[in-house]
């Protein structure tokens, strides 16, 4: 069978697991941060926690609520880290340094899942499931719930509120995310992924060598990681290692859980607009982002450009044999266009070309379909963006779900969408541009010669301010500088962009809804959708063109 | 609501932390205890890591975990099939899983598959053209257990050489170990290297 065939199958195969969970699964989250009904133990754990769930906050309340609750994430799982000695299942690990614990704490509760250090040598058991589960859960659920209380500031008329966020954050945890990962850990498991405390034990090869083979709870870990596009491995080799996707079809599975929440949610904001047409063309947005890139990065792959993929005879360095290049890049394209950063390849062996494509799957911004919530909340950005551009060329007012985008809107999303890119570059340019950064960037940090030494560097601080959590993992980020810059531009490039969603959802709800005339411009036909998509392109190449020609465009085309 | 309508601005962490400890209990612990429950009842094979045994019932590694077929000194053996090169530690080190993460214009990478391919081509007795693209590249996890069956295929008459089999009787025992593409397109036809050199024990044995 020719490859392009498998990869329109494959491709073909996920959008149709997809397509049939779009209006199930997008109705039920939208009743889900609908219903005024609470469970008795909802109810319960909302007394235990101290929050009336009846009534609703501002938004700055909301977002005061969002900082809390991360904050004291980020500082319960330092703190999990430092004591790790102590704790059972450990493995025997020692504590992890306080530079190191910051970066991972930091990286987890941001849904960025970056990670500077090796698992199966660095956490025990305890460390990953009390730690780094729980913010696979919770970190997720944040997410969703800011892009909600976005889409209620479309939905609101005249309110000072967009909800509860102790209400939204209980309910997309245990009503949403809980049960899927429950069943999604199970298909793992049938498919061969590990589930067990056994401590890791040598054996006896058939060679007659040694092998320590490692255990642990890996498939309730791998099964939230994907489902709240999380990202962080288990394991070093993440996704591609055997014991976390061990055939062909949990591959499949894997790509089908990352993208489920965020493409289901599209259908959410329509139902919750009450204008189900409005969900389909960003979804509509969000579908052609994520085509084109497969199908770029995929051909580039199996043609396989360079002097090593060519002396070899094709691009499988870094890839492993069950996947094949096909199910490397349909794995990579969902992990970069959502915030997962989960990899099943490694993509610093990715051709020069094929590399820089995860690279701008992050650039554009996540949005096609974007992490769980982020995704939502970002695409809904540049609509914002877009209207206010087709507004200015038609001369009208820019409007957008019955809501004028006025000067203080059109600020906020400006400000969230200037925030990310200004991170990647200024923390990339200052990497080279201080002389003792640079002498480590270069010195320690930097594993391959040349450009592609750049793309490294680049790709890090993409990654991190977009909350990806992929690398080119040659980089050592070990280092003093790259752990306390990623660590900072990690937490900057989560919750900056999240207060200005919040402020910008404040705004919108405390706004009446302007009636539709003959001058409004229709945000559910093709048109719009082309827009909104050339509005992302165009932000992005202009943005980033200078730097990707000086990194993976020059190594590619020389 | 209570936390910030009524209260000071301190009583938000309160309510932050009290979430944070009710949600480490439930969704940290309490659902990876049911998950591990459920593995170890109802499908404690996988849950365990698809264990291999021996003829004798010896623990011989894993199905999903590739090994090094070489002696002490790290020279392939020729009654074994090969598997892929691994930049997991030495070598197909489950401690230390991960890629060579090598690029595809550095001089190491270049290098290394120059003599991967050179070193096959001699000791399978093939020409260089005919050695596959997985004989000379490091996997992503250096773990893959799987080789193609082109790479499989080259390497029959070597191992049945060194065995004192008929290239067939080998060269069926691989199609027996030869796995298809998932639904017939998803992923790449594989030969799991651990349990064909298993097979191959035990004809023996």
């Amino acid at each position: 069978m020719p490859s392009w065939l498998l990869a329109t199958l494959s491709l073909l195969t996920v959008a149709l697991l997809l397509a049939a969970a779009y209006r199930p699964l997008g109705d039920y989250m939208a009743w889900v941060y609908t219903s005024p009904r609470h469970w008795r133990a909802e109810r319960g754990l909302y007394r235990l926690i101290g929050v009336d769930p009846a009534s609703e906050q501002s938004w700055r309340a909301y977002t005061r609520s969002v900082l809390a609750f991360s904050a004291v994430g980020v500082l319960l799982l330092y703190l999990l880290q430092r004591v790790q000695h102590w704790l059972p299942y450990s493995l025997g690990m020692p504590a992890v340094p306080s530079g190191l614990s910051f970066n991972t704490a930091a990286s987890f509760v941001t849904n960025t899942n970056w990670q500077s250090y090796t698992p199966e040598q660095t956490l025990g058991y305890t460390v990953q499931l009390a730690g780094l589960v729980v913010q696979n859960f919770v970190s997720a659920a944040v997410g969703i719930a800011v892009a909600i209380a976005l889409v209620r500031g479309f939905a609101y008329r005249q309110r000072r509120t967009i909800g509860n966020f102790w209400v939204d954050l209980v309910r997309g945890t245990f009503r949403i995310l809980l049960p899927m990962a429950v069943v999604a850990a199970i298909v793992l498991l049938i498919g061969g992924v590990i589930q067990n405390f056994d401590p890791f034990h040598a054996l006896t090869t058939l060679a007659g060598g040694t092998q320590t083979l490692p255990g642990g709870p890996v498939a309730s870990q791998e099964a939230i990681k994907e489902l709240g596009t999380n990202g962080g491995g288990f394991f070093n080799a993440n996704s591609a290692h055997p014991f976390e996707n061990p055939t062909q079809w949990t591959n499949l599975v894997e790509i089908v859980l990352l993208l489920l929440i965020p493409f289901s949610l599209p259908r959410t904001f329509g139902r919750m607009v009450g204008d189900d047409r409005q969900g389909y063309a960003i979804l509509a947005v969000m579908a052609l982002l994520f085509i084109t890139s497969f199908v770029v990065f995929t051909a580039i792959e199996l043609h396989g450009p360079g002097t090593a993929p060519q002396l070899a005879g094709a691009a499988m360095e870094g890839k492993e044999q069950r996947f094949g290049i096909v199910g490397s890049t349909l794995f990579g394209t969902s992990s970069t266009l959502t915030s997962t950063g989960a990899v099943n390849s490694m993509h610093d062996s990715l051709t020069a070309l094929g590399g820089m494509m995860p690279m701008l799957n992050m650039m554009i911004g996540e949005i096609a379909p974007g992490g769980v919530g982020s995704g939502l909340y970002g695409i809904l950005v540049v609509a914002i963006v877009a209207v206010f551009l087709g507004g200015l060329m038609i001369g009208r007012t820019p409007e957008y779900l019955g809501k004028r985008i006025g000067a203080k809107e059109i600020k906020l999303a400006g400000l969230y969408v200037i925030l990310t890119p200004a991170l990647v570059l200024v923390g990339t340019a200052l990497s080279f541009a201080i002389p003792s950064v640079r002498a480590s960037v270069t010195g320690t940090s930097i594993l391959n010669p040349g450009v592609h030494g750049l793309s490294e560097v680049l790709y890090a601080f993409t990654s991190a301010a977009n909350n990806n959590g992929s690398a080119f993992a040659g980089l050592t980020a070990s280092t003093p500088w790259m752990s306390t810059a990623l660590g900072v531009v990690m937490l900057v490039g989560r919750f900056v962009p999240i207060v200005f969603v919040l402020a910008l959802a404040g705004s919108l709800a405390a706004q009446d809804k302007v009636p539709v005339t003959a001058g409004t411009l229709p945000t559910h036909r093709p048109l719009f959708v082309g827009l909104v998509a050339g509005v992302a392109l165009i932000i992005t190449a202009l943005t980033f063109f200078p730097v990707l020609a000086l990194g993976p465009l020059a190594e590619g085309l020389v | 609501m209570k936390a910030s309508s009524t209260g000071g601005s301190g009583r938000v962490y309160g309510v932050a932390l009290r979430a944070m400890v009710v949600f480490t209990l439930v969704v940290g612990v309490g659902y990876t205890l049911v998950v591990t429950g459920i593995g170890q009842l109802v499908l404690p094979a996988q849950a365990r890591g698809s264990a291999v045994r021996t003829a004798d019932g010896r623990v011989a590694g894993s199905a999903l975990i590739g090994q090094s077929f070489t002696d002490a000194s790290g020279n392939p053996l020729a009654r074994y099939f090969q598997s892929r090169p691994s930049a997991a530690g030495k070598g197909y080190d489950a401690t230390a899983s991960g890629g060579s993460n090598l690029g595809p214009e550095n001089p190491v990478l270049v290098k290394a598959i120059t003599d991967r391919t050179a070193q096959v081509a001699a000791f399978d007795g093939v020409t260089e053209a005919q050695v596959p693209p997985d004989a000379v590249t490091a996997s992503a996890s250096g773990l893959d257990p799987d080789i193609s069956p082109a790479y499989a295929e080259i390497q029959v008459n070597r191992v049945a050489r060194a065995r004192g089999l008929s290239p067939d009787e080998v060269r069926s025992l691989v199609a027996a170990h030869t796995q298809g593409r998932a639904l017939g397109f998803l992923g790449e036809p594989t030969v799991n290297v651990v349990e064909l050199n298993l097979a191959l024990d035990r004809l023996a044995g």
